[in-house]
């Protein structure tokens, strides 16, 4: 990992309780923002980011080097327009983009944390990002906004702050990690655990990582965001760099090249245990189970408006599971519109070039931000 | 705009909870929220026609009312509207009785097919009418269960629901229905016009 310069952090004094039983305190929170707060500090937007994401949301990420992981969506004059809204995206608890996080020392220890550290919740990620309200002296927020892990926050964060967000956008995200979406999660992480190097998670303390492990994660993770169909036209069965099968283990197809290339860019930018982590708060995530089957009861002291957002070819959070969100608002009458975007680029849709998202996504918010008797 | 909008909108009273079902470009829905300060929702099949109403600011569902009016609870609404689709559905019986669940009162129009022009047309055609208001062949049309203001009110009595008030449209003219002039208005009503109740 690169040294941390560019990275503002927050401080969190206030102790936090997580979900797993350990408290926390003065932990880092690392985020960054877009955009000028205005005076009446009523045009912040709270993004939260996926999986793999980080602060860093759009422009040049300084860590990387590479555009941020929505620069298609936010930015002057784009869906989330920085002109006008004041944008904030901190880098989740758990994760390594600065935030308090298993790469970070135990004070007590003195030792990396590893696998020492708690297990975290996405209860437990969006409990931590409400102090950026605090710190900035926002007392509403105009939206929540995010996509895949990103949407499972917004819920999250209304079910727990209802009276904190004018309007919440979930997108391509579920109320409840399916047995699929933790298998493959599950997968992910014996990757990691089945590299030598991984070493129970101590990897740090003996200057390796594995990276072997963590890029067949990003690997398996990766073919699980595309559409069958986007991948069969984008690859097909074209050969790489190459006129025949060369009858061995190399490459031979382009999609394997391509894979492989994920996996390796990858591990540059993450920590594999922070993958570990990450994985895990979305495999426990059960809205539906923490209101004891009632969905709707998270729901229902809220008066925010919500937009949610599905993609046709997203097999990993399928229409249907947004659907279920939506149905679940409007058995308390809340506020909700719904559309689903035709696309054959999969789950990745949203955080690609998809003009109906993109145009959907600023009308939403442009429109909303208008009506001032919200 | 459709000249049935400003009747729909005189027969809902001000700031209430309804749903435009089938809400399309969302035009009635604007028109409620200014004339009416309703707060109102709809559910629009098309994809198009759902980014036309996000980009005007409505809460739209995109959906299938025949499957997803299920989703909302009973009486949700006080009003539920059905602009010229019921005709469209394969179950006309089970989407009334779901608009009159989901809303206290449900304000449905149809395009009746008892007028004269789509009676002459048959008689001397031959063919299948095709006229202003059904413009559709009868091989691509989206009307698989199209009906007259008299098939209706007797609708009314089979499935047992209440009409509260029958209008026809001729002429972008709005006038009455009752059991002594059915017979005019069933040939001459380009549209009727029902707010019915369970």
């Amino acid at each position: 990992m690169d040294i941390k310069q560019n990275i503002k952090t927050l401080i969190v004094e206030k102790p936090l309780k997580l979900d797993c039983g350990q408290t926390i305190s003065n932990f880092p929170l690392a985020y960054e923002t877009y955009g000028s707060l205005n005076n009446e500090k009523d045009n912040a937007i709270l993004v939260f980011h996926a999986l793999t994401g980080d602060q860093f949301v759009t422009g040049i990420n300084p860590v990387t080097k590479k555009d941020g992981w929505w620069s298609y969506a936010v930015g002057s004059g784009k869906s989330i327009d920085t002109d006008k809204y004041f944008v904030i995206c901190a880098n989740v608890i758990g994760g390594c983009m600065g935030s308090f996080g298993p790469s970070h020392e135990n004070p007590k220890t003195k030792k990396i944390y590893g696998t020492d550290f708690p297990v975290i919740t996405i209860n437990d990620m969006v409990n931590a990002q409400i102090n950026l309200l605090d710190f900035f002296g926002i007392k509403k927020l105009f939206s929540v906004v995010g996509g895949s892990m990103g949407g499972m926050q917004v819920l999250q964060f209304i079910s727990n702050y209802p009276d904190k967000a004018k309007t919440a956008i979930p997108i391509a995200c579920t109320s409840s990690h399916s047995a699929q979406n933790i298998a493959f999660n599950e997968l992910g992480r014996q990757a990691i655990a089945a590299d030598h190097n991984w070493s129970d998670g101590n990897y740090n303390s003996k200057n390796i990582v594995p990276d072997k492990g963590l890029a067949v994660a990003r690997m398996a993770a990766h073919i699980t965001y595309l559409s069958k169909k986007g991948l069969q036209e984008k690859f097909g069965r074209k050969l790489q760099e190459r006129d025949d099968l060369k009858f061995g283990f190399d490459a031979d197809f382009q999609i394997e090249s391509y894979l492989r290339y994920q996996g390796s860019v990858f591990v540059d930018r993450f920590d594999a245990n922070s993958y570990l982590y990450i994985t895990r708060a979305m495999d426990y995530f059960d809205l539906v189970k923490q209101f004891n089957g009632n969905l709707s009861d998270a729901f229902k002291n809220t008066k925010a408006k919500f937009f949610i957002i599905s993609f046709t070819s997203d097999w990993l959070y399928p229409t249907q599971e947004n659907k279920d969100i939506v149905i679940a608002l409007n058995a308390v009458g809340a506020n909700v519109g719904f559309v689903e975007i035709k696309s054959d680029k999969g789950h990745d849709s949203f955080l690609l070039n998809v003009p109906d998202f993109l145009k959907a996504l600023k009308n939403f918010l442009d429109k909303s931000y208008a009506e001032k008797h919200l | 705009m459709k000249p049935e909008y400003k009747i729909i909108s005189d027969l809902i009273e001000k700031d209430a909870k309804v749903l435009d079902v089938g809400c399309d470009d969302g035009t009635l829905m604007e028109f409620l929220k200014t004339n009416k300060n309703a707060n109102i929702r709809g559910i629009e099949i098309s994809k198009e026609k759902v980014q036309i109403c996000i980009a005007k600011g409505l809460t739209v569902i995109e959906g299938n009312a025949e499957f997803d009016l299920k989703q909302f609870p009973n009486d949700s609404f006080e009003y539920v509207v059905l602009g010229q689709t019921l005709q469209a559905f394969i179950n006309p019986e089970t989407v009334i009785r779901e608009l009159l669940r989901v809303g206290n009162k449900a304000i449905v129009t149809i395009p009746n097919f008892g007028h004269w022009k789509v009676r002459l047309n048959l008689l001397f055609k031959g063919t299948m009418p095709i006229t202003n208001s059904l413009p559709h062949d009868w091989y691509n049309t989206p009307n698989i269960h199209m009906c007259t203001i008299k098939d209706f009110v007797r609708f009314s009595e089979i499935i047992n629901f209440k009409i509260f008030k029958s209008l026809a449209l001729i002429n972008e003219n709005v006038s009455d229905i009752n059991n002594s002039n059915l017979i005019f208005k069933n040939l001459f009503g380009e549209l009727g016009i029902f707010l019915i109740e369970k």
